[in-house]
């Protein structure tokens, strides 16, 4: 048997994890919505992943410097999203 | 590790992330659902670090805590109030992330294993063309954002002729030339896509008006995930790509809510331009109408007698910084027996959600924050509508007035409480340009003032 393509492979994740989202996302309460922008912006920065592979396996200095630049960016958006939204939480939960 | 056993962890971080957005459906459950979230990307960072094609580590973890200490420290010290400003900021560093690694990919593309340099597998190419032009408009397109809402550039709307037709032929050149760049794997041409992404990112904001900056935020949120996915997809890594969706499914939700709250297309808002002309057409036939103005005295008497009020809160709140005073005039009435309700329309502020987090911060407790739906029907029984800093969402035109630029929008049937107290700075329109009918009803109380100032000066009347 042919092996499927990687392609159509990350297609069926992918658009089975729209579905997922589509889901989740509708049972967020309006009132959590900043928290839900902030914490998927802090997650969507998984994409540390390629900037680590590029940063830690490259043999070019251009690449490693891509990498680098990538592992800094998503770096700020994972603490500084994670945090913000720590903030934001602890706020909704003080009070009672 | 093996390549099994890190994509086995890479399903844990997937589900950890679903987990952390499903949290979000209750204050209760969201701290566990962040800490999860936070437990997912700790896993998916450490199980790429053990990878074995990874062999040097120095410009990780300096790029790490290099990037964690900025990111944190912007974090904390950031006001809530400049929140939207914040999330558009980091919503352009995804962006820009996905365009170095998608940059990073195409010089060293065994690294990745896409192949030799030369001899790029074509779906790779195809995807890290698309990938770099998705992260390119992210990131142009939320850098004009974040100067919009910061206040660099005016947030009126940038209309130039020929604008659509030029964003059209841009974006069929982008699709010819992510063709060729497929075909021949030339260097040139994929920065050639990356400019011309990097363009028409900046051209697709700038027409789009201040009013609609919940709608510009989500969707940039949307594009962000869609960008990771693209990268996902030219890693063949399933957890960027589950990643990506859950984000873009997120992105795209909020801003079907967003603008359904505005009772707009997503069509029209992003062929952008609400809130100009519209604005000098109304104001015409606006002056010499008669209404009343009272005092932070009256406001307090009034209040005091009623049974109930109903706060009507919007971005001048958060403009003004009112929330913590608008928060000490909510506990001093519940004190007099009066009951205290807070009433929040979805486009409230500058990103969805942005009331309610101020809210928060000024302790306003959550059960009497409700959402449009909640409250609407309780206005007939209200004795006092108390709007501070919202204009548009209380404008009684959008159900009456066909003719009206926001006809048809839901909005908050302030008018039909007993009293109208409405805080404003002056008789100038709202954001989208339109007169208010609700300034010249019979119960209508006009306060004019910084909204911070009213809240202060009701609660010295009180007091007294």
């Amino acid at each position: 048997m042919e092996s499927i393509s990687p392609f159509v492979f990350g297609l069926t994740v992918f658009i089975l994890a729209v579905f997922v989202g589509y889901y989740v996302v509708w049972k967020v309460t309006p009132a959590l919505h900043s928290p839900l922008m902030s914490v998927t912006n802090a997650i969507s920065s998984v994409i540390i992943v390629g900037a680590v592979l590029a940063a830690g396996t490259a043999q070019d200095l251009l690449t490693q410097l891509f990498g680098f630049g990538a592992v800094v960016m998503a770096s700020v958006n994972i603490f500084g999203g994670f945090v913000v939204t720590r903030r934001m939480l602890g706020m909704f939960n003080k009070k009672k | 590790m093996s390549a099994n056993l890190s994509a086995l962890a890479y399903l844990i971080s997937s589900v950890c992330f679903i987990l952390a957005l499903q949290g979000l459906s209750s204050a209760k459950t969201s701290q566990r659902g962040l800490t999860l979230g936070i437990i997912g990307m700790i896993l998916a960072v450490g199980t790429t670090l053990a990878s074995p094609i990874v062999s040097s580590y120095g410009w990780i973890i300096t790029g790490i805590i290099v990037g964690g200490i900025i990111g944190s420290f912007i974090a904390q010290k950031i006001q809530l109030t400049a929140l939207p400003q914040l999330i558009a900021a980091f919503h352009s560093l995804v962006g820009l992330a996905a365009v170095c690694v998608a940059g990073a990919a195409l010089l060293e593309p065994a690294s990745f294993n896409l192949g030799q340099i030369g001899s790029i597998f074509r779906g790779s190419l195809v995807e890290m063309g698309l990938g770099v032009a998705i992260g390119a408009v992210t990131f142009t397109g939320s850098l004009v954002a974040f100067a919009k809402l910061q206040g660099l550039v005016s947030g009126n709307p940038l209309i130039f002729k020929g604008q659509h037709p030029l964003n059209a032929i841009l974006l069929i050149g982008l699709v010819i030339l992510i063709g060729l760049f497929a075909m021949t794997e030339s260097h040139s041409l994929f920065w050639g896509i990356t400019f011309i992404s990097l363009l028409l990112g900046f051209l697709l904001i700038l027409p789009i008006g201040g009013a609609d900056m919940p709608v510009v935020i989500s969707m940039l949120n949307s594009y962000s995930g869609w960008a990771a996915a693209g990268i996902g997809f030219t890693l063949a890594n399933s957890l960027l790509i589950v990643t990506g969706a859950l984000v873009g499914a997120s992105g795209a939700i909020l801003s079907y809510i967003m603008c359904k709250g505005m009772n707009r297309s997503i069509i029209n808002i992003i062929l952008g331009g609400f809130g100009g002309e519209q604005a000098a057409a109304s104001q015409g036939r606006a002056e010499q109408r008669p209404y009343k103005v009272g005092s932070a005295e009256d406001a307090a008497f009034i209040m005091k007698n009623a049974k109930s009020v109903i706060i009507v809160p919007g971005y001048g709140m958060a403009v003004a910084q009112a929330q913590h005073a608008l928060r000490e005039m909510g506990d001093i009435l519940t004190k007099e027996g009066v009951q205290v309700r807070y009433a929040i329309h979805p486009v409230a502020g500058r990103m969805p959600g942005h009331m309610n987090v101020l809210l928060a911060e000024a302790k306003v407790p959550y059960e009497s924050v409700l959402e449009l739906d909640e409250i609407n029907r309780d206005f007939g029984q209200t004795d006092v509508a108390f709007v501070i800093g919202a204009n548009d969402v209380t404008n009684p035109s959008a159900k009456t007035d066909p003719k009206s630029p926001i006809y048809g929008m839901p909005v908050l049937d302030v008018e039909k409480a007993k009293t109208v107290l409405f805080v404003k700075r002056s008789m100038s329109p709202g954001y989208a340009g339109v007169d208010n009918e609700l300034f010249y009803q019979d119960n209508t109380l006009m306060l004019f003032g910084d909204a911070k100032k009213m809240c202060e000066e009701i609660i010295k009347a009180l007091e007294e």
